[in-house]
């Protein structure tokens, strides 16, 4: 069956989307990557280290970008400015790779999207070129604003960045995907697999995640358990499940020719 | 003698030299960089005729892990 996952006209195999930060070396960076599957993958722009070698590890390396698709993010801008300039950055350091991960923070305790920042910022870089994947809140009418305004792909939280508190609010994923028709892709809050399990049965295109690969004891095996739940979450959901019966049981073997009672 | 910010650091520079003299007198010589001065992208391409002016507020940056 092909059942990709389209952004912006480029088809991935794989529907989850990881992050890259948070891991103790670049060794390991890789190997939960590879284990994890994901083809797509989160990097930050962050200054140089002045004074510092200049011949240490390159993330570049580590993670080839002929090998994945580079996402680079906005994470820790609190202004719609310094996002765009981060990712002009971001676009002229990958060789004017395009597609970009706007997030755009509220505050550093909760670290919730400024959704006003976020729609200005998504402007101006979607009319600059930028394909832009787009942090938000799980607001369906904030989604669709900026699916309006071009943006290629919709990741609403699920709970706070690095919670690991899982699907908080399901029916508002439900809203913003009756609402929306670019991919949806739950973006923050999972903790485990069937967190990322229960996004994709819900029917959203796919789920990003760093901290609960990152921060797992063993990291390696979450990222490989991260891949099985999200596709056997992507399965349950095109298989489509059966109907709740609320307060009412139904027998799954045969109700007929059950054996009689014996009469004394 | 020029002073320069790089990354919020002021730099004293002997004189006014190109971007490309000076990554390399950074040691970013055929690193993955990107450069912006006073807010505005430097494309590499460019790097050999731009002039470091008295007074820039230049960023270099580079791709990190994050999520």
């Amino acid at each position: 069956m092909n059942d990709e996952l389209i952004i912006a006209g480029k088809h991935y195999s794989s529907r989850l989307l990881v992050g890259t930060g948070k891991y103790k070396d670049f060794t390991e960076t890789r190997a939960a990557l590879d284990a994890s599957g994901a083809e797509i993958v989160t990097v930050a722009i962050r200054r140089t280290n002045l004074g510092q070698n200049a011949n240490e590890p390159n993330l570049l390396d580590a993670v080839p970008p002929s090998k994945f698709t580079y996402l680079p993010n906005t994470a820790g801008c609190y202004t719609a400015d310094d996002a765009v300039r981060t990712l002009r950055l971001a676009r002229e350091l990958l060789d004017g790779h395009s597609l970009v991960k706007l997030e755009v923070l509220g505050d550093p305790q909760s670290l919730y999207p400024n959704v006003i920042e976020t729609l200005a910022a998504a402007k101006t870089l979607v009319a600059d070129g930028f394909q832009v994947m787009v942090y938000t809140s799980d607001d369906p009418i904030i989604a669709k604003q900026l699916e309006d305004i071009g943006c290629v792909a919709i990741m609403p939280l699920a709970s706070l960045i690095g919670s690991g508190m899982g699907i908080l609010n399901p029916w508002n994923l439900q809203l913003i995907m009756d609402r929306v028709s670019v991919p949806v892709i739950v973006d923050a809050g999972v903790g485990t697999a069937s967190d990322a399990a229960i996004a994709l049965e819900l029917g959203c295109a796919g789920v990003l995640m760093n901290t609960a690969i990152a921060g797992a004891e063993n990291p390696v095996l979450m990222a490989g358990a991260m891949k099985l739940a999200v596709q056997a979450g992507r399965s349950a959901f095109l298989a489509g499940r059966m109907p709740k019966k609320l307060y009412s049981a139904s027998p799954s073997s045969p109700t007929a020719g059950i054996i009689g009672s014996v009469h004394k | 003698m020029i002073t320069v910010s790089i990354n919020g650091e002021p730099r004293q520079l002997p004189q006014a030299i190109s971007v490309t003299a000076f990554i390399e007198v950074m040691g970013y010589s055929g690193k993955r960089i990107a450069l912006e001065r006073n807010g505005e992208i430097v494309p590499r391409s460019t790097f050999a005729n731009a002039i470091l002016n008295d007074g820039d507020q230049l960023e270099i940056v580079v791709a990190v892990g994050g999520g």
